[in-house]
C-alpha cells in the first residue's frame, strides 16, 4: 500500500500540466473553471471546441484501453491527468456524459462494428451524447420504464418520454432503455439502445432548474428511429448493461470531480480569511471539517480505484456516491454561512438571475443527492447489497 | 501509488483476525477487565511470539523494520476484538517514540517481550520539569491518563529541561514516582496518574535532550494508530448490529428489513468506510515521512483520521446499542464495551475539536495577512 507517486508518474503530471499551461490560452483562456455543474450553459460553443482540442491532443479516454483508441493509461496516471486538469482550471468537459458512461459501456458490452461506428465521435470530441434512463414514472423505480420500441424492418422505432435528460438539447447521440417486449414488466424485456438526436420523430423541451438555467429537458419520442444494429448487449439484455453504465459512474473521473471540489473549497477558505470568519472557532471546525473530509474522499476513491481489478464492488465503492454527494452538499451550505447575507446577493438589477460561482454551487448541490441514485437509494443498496440486509418489500 | 494492501499486508491481517477471533475476543476483555492487571501475560507473550511486539522495530534490533501501513493493521484488528494488551502503549507509544528518535536502547527489549512500556509525554494531562542536579536530574510534576502508567515495566516520559522538551526513561520502582491506576467507565484501558515528587535520575535515564519534534511525529503517529483500532472497532460493532436485526423479529418480520433500521446500518458502514480510507492515507503518510519528514502533510493526515475515525466509532457504538433494543442496555451483551471504549478512545491524543482546531491551523485559516493582498 503506497499513496505517493514514482518519477516516471511525476514525469507524466509535468506533461499534462505543461500542456494545460499552453494550451488554456488565447480563444480558451476565459473558459478557464468555467462549466461545472449549474454553470453548464456557459461559452457551450467554445468549450465544445476546447473538447475537440483536447480530443486532436489525445487528451479524451485517457483511462480507456489503447485497443479502443483510449491511453490505456496506468491508474496513478489517470489520478494525475484529473487532478491537474482541474488544478490548472480546465473546464466543465462537455463530452463527459460520452467520455465517462457511454463510451464504456460500449467498449464493455458493444460489438465490434459498434465500437469502430461509435467511439472515434467520442474520443475526437465531436459526438455528445446524453443518458436517456428516467421518465415521469421511473425514477428511482428505473425498471418501471414505459418508453417502447419496436423493430420494424432494418429499424427501432421507438415511442415514449424520457425527463431530467441531462444535455438533450445539445447532444448528437442518446443511450436510450426502452422496453422490447410487449407485456414484459420490471427489469425483464428492456433493451439498450443508441438513438441518433437529430431527427424529426423527437423533440426536446428545455427544464428550468432551480438556479434559473436549463441543464435538463425532457425528451419525446414520437416514431423515433434507430438502425436495428444500434442495440448494445441482445434484446431484453438492456437492464445489465443500464447498470453496467451506472457502475462506470464511479470511475477515475471522479477524481476530476474531486479536485474541481476542491477549487471550491479553496475560494470559500479564501473568503473566510478575507471577510473574518476564518476567526470564528464554531467557522473554523466546519471549515477545517470539510477539508478533512474532502481529504478522505480522494484516499476513498483511490481505494476504490486501486481494488478495480476485483469481480467483486468493495464497501468503499458503495458508499461513495453517497458520501461525496452529501459532503458536497454540505459545502455549498458552509459557502452561504461563510458568505453570511451576503450569500444572497449578486451584481446586478433587481429581476434579473445572473447568480454566482457559489450560489450556483448551493443551489445546484441539492441535485448532487437525488441524481445518479438519490441518498436513499444508495443507503437501500448499501443496506442490502453491501450488508446483506433483506430486501425492499416490492409491489 | 497503489492503495491496496500487498500480499504480505493481507496475510498480516489475516493471521492478525484469525488469532485475535479465536483467543482474544469480547469474551476474553471480559475475563481480564474484572482484574487488576487488566491484561493477561501468558497470552500477550503469544503475541510476543508473533513478532507483534518487533512490528515497527528495525532490524538491526531484532524487529520485523516494518511500517505504520502495518501497525494500522494490527491495531485495526485489535480493536476488532477489543483485545486489551500491552501493546497500544509499548509499540504504538514507546516504541513508535524510540523509532522516531534513532533510539539504541530498550528497543530491543521491548521486540523480545522482554519488557513492557508507555509513553507519557504530549499524551498525557500536565506537566514534568526536569532540573539538571549533580550527576543527574530531578523531577517534578503530575500526569494523569499516562495509557498502562502503573503497569509498564519501562515509562518513558517526557519533561521540560532548559525550555525544551527532553525524554527520560524510568525502569520500574523508582524513589519519589507515585503510579496509581485508574478506575475507568472503559475497563479495556488501563491510565494512570503519575506523580514525580523528587524523582532522583542518573544522566543516564535521559534519552534525548532536544525529543520535541520526534515526539510530535510519534504522537501523531500514535494518533493515526487509534484511528485504526477505530475503525476496526466501528466495523464490528456494524457487524454486531446487521447480524443482531437480522435474527431479531417483530411485527412478523426480521428487523434488519426495515429501512429505518437499514438506512441507520448504511450510514454506518459509510462511516468506518471513509474512517478506513482516513486511517490508511495517514498510515501512507507517516511511512512517506519517515523519521526525519517535514511533519506537516503527518499532522494534517493524522489529526483528519483521528478526528474522523474517533467519531465514526462513537456514532456506531451508539447506533449499534440503539438498534439492538433492550438487550444493548445489557452488560451480558458486548455493545457496552465497544460504546464505553469509543468514548474513552474519541479523547485520547484529542479529541475531534482539537484536531479539527489543528487542522484550521495549518491550512492557513489563520494568514489573514495574506487573504488582505
Ligand atoms: C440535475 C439532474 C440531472 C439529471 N440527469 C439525468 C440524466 O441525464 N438522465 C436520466 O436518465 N436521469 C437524470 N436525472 C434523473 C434522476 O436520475 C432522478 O431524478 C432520480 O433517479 C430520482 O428519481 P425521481 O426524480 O423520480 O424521484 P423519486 O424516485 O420519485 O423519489 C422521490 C423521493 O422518494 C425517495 N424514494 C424513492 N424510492 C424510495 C425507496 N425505495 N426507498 C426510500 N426512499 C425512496 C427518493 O429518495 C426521493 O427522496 C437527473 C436528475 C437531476 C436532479
Amino acid at each position: 500500500m503506497k499513496l505517493s507517486f514514482s518519477a516516471e508518474d511525476e514525469a507524466f503530471r509535468a506533461e499534462i500540466s505543461g500542456w494545460m499551461a499552453d494550451h488554456l490560452t488565447g480563444p480558451f483562456a476565459r473558459l478557464k473553471n468555467r462549466g461545472g455543474p449549474g454553470d453548464e450553459h456557459a461559452f457551450f460553443e467554445e468549450r465544445r471546441a476546447w473538447e475537440r482540442h483536447m480530443g486532436k491532443a489525445g487528451w479524451i479516454g485517457v483511462g480507456w484501453p489503447t485497443s479502443a483508441g483510449g491511453r490505456g493509461a496506468p491508474l496513478s496516471h489517470q489520478v494525475i491527468f484529473y487532478e491537474e486538469y482541474a488544478r490548472a482550471g480546465g473546464p466543465g468537459r462537455v463530452g463527459h456524459i460520452g467520455e465517462g458512461l457511454a463510451g464504456p459501456t460500449i467498449v464493455a458490452f458493444g460489438s465490434e462494428d459498434q465500437k469502430r461506428r461509435f467511439l472515434p465521435g467520442i474520443l475526437s470530441g465531436d459526438d455528445l451524447w446524453c443518458q436517456g434512463y428516467s421518465e415521469p414514472n421511473a425514477g428511482s423505480d428505473l425498471a418501471n420504464v414505459r418508453t417502447r420500441a419496436r423493430l420494424v424492418g432494418d429499424r427501432w422505432v421507438i415511442d415514449g418520454q424520457k425527463v431530467w435528460t441531462s444535455l438533450a438539447h445539445v447532444s448528437d447521440w442518446c443511450f436510450v432503455i426502452a422496453r422490447t417486449e410487449d407485456g414484459s414488466s420490471g427489469h425483464r424485456g428492456l433493451s439498450y439502445l443508441l438513438v441518433p438526436m437529430n431527427q424529426k420523430g423527437i423533440t426536446v423541451r428545455p427544464i428550468q432548474q432551480m438556479t434559473g438555467t436549463s441543464e435538463f429537458n425532457e425528451v419525446f419520442f414520437d416514431g423515433a428511429e434507430t438502425a436495428a444494429e444500434n442495440i448494445v448487449g441482445k434484446p431484453g439484455e438492456g437492464w445489465k448493461v443500464a447498470m453496467g453504465t451506472l457502475a462506470f459512474e464511479r470511475g477515475a473521473s471522479t477524481l476530476g470531480q474531486q479536485m474541481a471540489f476542491r477549487n471550491q473549497l479553496d475560494e470559500i477558505i479564501a473568503i473566510a480569511k478575507a471577510n473574518g470568519r476564518a476567526k470564528d472557532p464554531v467557522m473554523r471546525q466546519r471549515l477545517a471539517e470539510a477539508w478533512i473530509g474532502l481529504q478522505i474522499m480522494r484516499a476513498n476513491a483511490l481505494r476504490m480505484l486501486s481494488q478495480a481489478g476485483n469481480p467483486e464492488l468493495p464497501r468503499e465503492a458503495y458508499v461513495s456516491k453517497l458520501y461525496w454527494a452529501t459532503w458536497h452538499r454540505d459545502l455549498g451550505k458552509l459557502a452561504m454561512d461563510v458568505l453570511g447575507p451576503e450569500a444572497d446577493v449578486f451584481p446586478g438589477e433587481p429581476g434579473t438571475y445572473e447568480l454566482t460561482a457559489l450560489q450556483q454551487l448551493f443551489l445546484f448541490t441539492r441535485s448532487d443527492t437525488i441524481y445518479a441514485g438519490t441518498n436513499e437509494i444508495q443507503r437501500n443498496i448499501i443496506a442490502e447489497r453491501a450488508l446483506g440486509m433483506p430486501r425492499e418489500a416490492r409491489a | 501509488m497503489n492503495f491496496a494492501f500487498t500480499e504480505d499486508q493481507l496475510l498480516i491481517q489475516d493471521a492478525a483476525r484469525g488469532w485475535l477471533g479465536e483467543f482474544a475476543g469480547p469474551a476474553h476483555a471480559r475475563k481480564v477487565m474484572a482484574t487488576k492487571e487488566g491484561y493477561d501475560p501468558a497470552l500477550w507473550q503469544q503475541a510476543v511470539a508473533l513478532g507483534w511486539t518487533g512490528l515497527i522495530v528495525p532490524e538491526t534490533q531484532g524487529g520485523l523494520g516494518l511500517g505504520f501501513v502495518e501497525l494500522a493493521i494490527l491495531m485495526e484488528e485489535m480493536g476488532r476484538a477489543l483485545y486489551p494488551s500491552p501493546f497500544e502503549a509499548t509499540v504504538a507509544l514507546a516504541a513508535n517514540a524510540l523509532t522516531a528518535l534513532g533510539a539504541e536502547r530498550y528497543l530491543e527489549a521491548i521486540a523480545a517481550g522482554d519488557i513492557t512500556a508507555t509513553l507519557a509525554a504530549g499524551n498525557a494531562i500536565g506537566e514534568v520539569t526536569a532540573t539538571p542536579v549533580d550527576g543527574g536530574y530531578r523531577l517534578d510534576g503530575l500526569l494523569r491518563h499516562v495509557p498502562d502508567g502503573a503497569r509498564a515495566d519501562l515509562v518513558l516520559v517526557a519533561a521540560t529541561l532548559d525550555g525544551r522538551t527532553a525524554l527520560f526513561a524510568i525502569e520500574g520502582e523508582v524513589a519519589g514516582l507515585t503510579r496509581t491506576g485508574l478506575a475507568t467507565m472503559d475497563q479495556t484501558r488501563r491510565p494512570a496518574e503519575l506523580r514525580f515528587e523528587g524523582v532522583a535520575l542518573p544522566a543516564a535515564a535521559l534519552i534525548a535532550a532536544d525529543a520535541g519534534r520526534a515526539l510530535a511525529l510519534a504522537l501523531d503517529r500514535a494518533a493515526v494508530a487509534l484511528a485504526a483500532h477505530a475503525v476496526g472497532a466501528a466495523e464490528k460493532c456494524l457487524e454486531m448490529t446487521v447480524d443482531y436485526t437480522k435474527g431479531r423479529v417483530q411485527f412478523g418480520r426480521p428487523v434488519a428489513s426495515f429501512q429505518a433500521v437499514k438506512h441507520q446500518c448504511a450510514d454506518m458502514a459509510l462511516a468506518v468506510e471513509t474512517s478506513r480510507s482516513a486511517a490508511y492515507w495517514a498510515a501512507c503518510v507517516a511511512d512517506d515521512c519517515g523519521h526525519n519528514g517535514d511533519g506537516t502533510a503527518l499532522a494534517l493526515a493524522a489529526s483528519g483520521a483521528k478526528s474522523w475515525a474517533g467519531r465514526a466509532y462513537f456514532d456506531c457504538a451508539a447506533t449499534a446499542i440503539q438498534l439492538h433494543g433492550g438487550v444493548g442496555f445489557t452488560w451480558e451483551y458486548d455493545v457496552h464495551l465497544y460504546f464505553k471504549n469509543a468514548r474513552a478512545l474519541e479523547a485520547v491524543l484529542g479529541d475531534g475539536a482539537h484536531h479539527r482546531e489543528r487542522v484550521a491551523h495549518l491550512i492557513g485559516l489563520d494568514d489573514l495577512a495574506e487573504a488582505a493582498q
